[in-house]
């Protein structure tokens, strides 16, 4: 058994004297999907920021395939090169063209060839099945457009992992599910992904695993059929429940 | 009239050299105030404190002091701690360096008005501050950034008159000398005012331009 691409070790995390994460110890295989549920304001985009160092954390540990993340470090660099992100707010780079968002990565800091990195840029935008947008500007394009552009942008990385933080959030709920099928193709490919969601159905078809967050705390992880279908934990049963009937 | 007109062919030649000067210092405080604003605007947002604290202090320090002290202060004090310049050299680096805070700000709005989103996404694929800067941030920034420059140069290219005061024989200086040497203040003053507004008005036509092209509203 191979070590696990995404280690968290008991982290900790205040913002000055309000504690966000109290002791997180949480794992994703490589190839694994793992969902991250909860509340409001319980810690999930904090988990993930911590990950790829956009945020620092103040105690235990984070692993990315062996390697300790740092967000003052320069290793930093390379974690974050080896570990994608996906925004709520897409944040693409609205001087850029779609294909320039996805080849800037690849050209300007991993300094590939630029003939090669725009064949794969065009690949992985028809992949997202935005073949005909390779030279749109993100103004452009609607939110599910965008958020696949932001998708194919965090691949052409050919990262070890993807972080997604409420991808589909900020969509229209009839755009929701074209993002969804790009997730779900990447999940079949193998990829590696930590999926911070309010979409259960998704979690429950995608998922291998789902880890439920409340109050800074796991307070309840396991197979998605489980804790999705079967909570144990009464705040797990709370929240689902309101989720999924919200009135 | 006809004396108006006799006396402006006499005296336009004299007074165009002095525009060529004008432009001299106002292009060449410029290009100063520019690299130098930049170079403060980036220590601020460099998220470095003390880096930030100087540029802060160097800022505020350029904008408490009137120019033509500063201006007094580069030509008469310096060559007392044996740093001599031209009047020329002076007046460019006293306007480029007192010009360089107001640019300073400018861009620091420009820099601090881009969403914060856009540096997340540049770290989340592995670029690094100087990169996030060049490819990401400073490029949107422009286009805020540009409207106000453009009002900035056309104050520059108005004060440059106050080079006058340490003998650069600009527009202002020459009108003055010839004014007090054939007392016809009224038909030299005319003339310089003219010649100053015809150089600034097409800058001011250049910067509706830009408003209207970079300007709110046509963001993204
Ligand atoms: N930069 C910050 N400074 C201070 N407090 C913060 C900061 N970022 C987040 N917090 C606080 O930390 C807590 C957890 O925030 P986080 O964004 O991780 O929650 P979340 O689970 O992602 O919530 P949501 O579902 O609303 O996105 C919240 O109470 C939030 O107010
Ligand atoms: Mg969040």
């Amino acid at each position: 058994m191979s070590a696990p691409m995404i280690e968290i070790a008991g982290v900790t995390k205040s913002f000055g004297a309000f504690p966000v994460l109290k002791g997180i110890t949480a794992s994703v295989d490589k190839g694994e999907v793992v969902c991250l549920i909860g509340p409001s304001g319980s810690g999930k985009s904090t988990i993930l920021r911590c990950i790829n160092g956009l945020e620092s954390y103040d105690g235990g540990a984070i692993t990315i395939d062996g390697a300790r993340v740092e967000h003052d470090k320069p290793s930093i660099i390379g974690i974050r090169t080896a570990m994608a992100m996906v925004f709520q707010r897409f944040n693409l780079f609205p001087h850029r063209t779609a294909l320039e968002n996805v080849v800037e990565g690849p050209i300007f800091v991993k300094k590939e060839p630029r003939a090669e990195a725009m064949e794969r840029g065009r690949d992985l935008l028809a992949r997202v099945g935005l073949a005909d947008k390779v030279d749109a500007y993100p103004g452009q394009l609607s939110g599910g457009q965008m958020q696949r552009v932001a998708i194919a942008r965090a691949l052409a990385m050919q990262p070890k992992a993807i972080l997604f933080d409420e991808p589909t959030s900020a969509l229209d709920p009839e755009l929701v599910g074209e993002v969804l099928q790009v997730m779900k193709s990447l999940a079949d490919d193998g990829m590696t992904m930590l999926v911070v969601t309010h979409e259960m159905g998704f979690a429950r078809e995608v998922a291998d695993r789902v880890l439920f967050l409340d109050g800074g705390v796991i307070v309840e992880q396991g197979p998605a059929r489980d804790v999705l279908g079967a909570p144990s934990h009464p705040r797990t049963q709370d929240f689902l429940r309101r989720v999924l009937r919200p009135i | 009239m006809q004396t108006f007109l006799r006396d402006a062919t006499q005296f336009l030649p004299l007074l165009l050299q002095g525009v060529k000067f004008t432009l001299i210092v106002a292009l060449g405080s410029l290009a100063l105030s520019t690299v130098l604003g930049l170079v403060w605007a980036l220590m601020r947002v460099s998220g470095i404190g003390w880096l930030g604290t100087i540029a802060k202090v160097i800022v505020n320090t350029l904008r408490g002091i009137p120019i033509l002290v500063q201006l007094f202060y580069i030509y008469f004090v310096l060559p007392e701690f044996g740093i001599a310049l031209t009047a020329l050299q002076a007046a460019i680096i006293g306007l480029g360096v007192a010009y360089s805070a107001y640019q300073s700000e400018n861009f620091r709005a420009g820099i601090e008005a881009i969403d914060h989103g856009q540096v997340e996404a540049a770290q989340s694929i592995g670029m690094g501050w100087g990169l996030t800067m060049r490819r990401v941030i400073l490029p949107q920034a422009i286009r805020l950034v540009l409207p106000p420059y453009g009002n900035i140069m056309v104050m520059m290219l108005k004060d440059s008159s106050q080079a006058s005061t340490i003998t650069v024989a600009e527009l202002t200086l020459q009108g003055t000398l010839i004014a007090s040497s054939t007392f016809k203040n009224m038909t030299v003053y005319s003339l310089v005012a003219l010649l100053y507004l015809a150089m600034c008005l097409p800058l001011m036509g250049f910067v509706s331009w830009l408003e209207r092209r970079f300007g709110k509203g046509t963001r993204r």
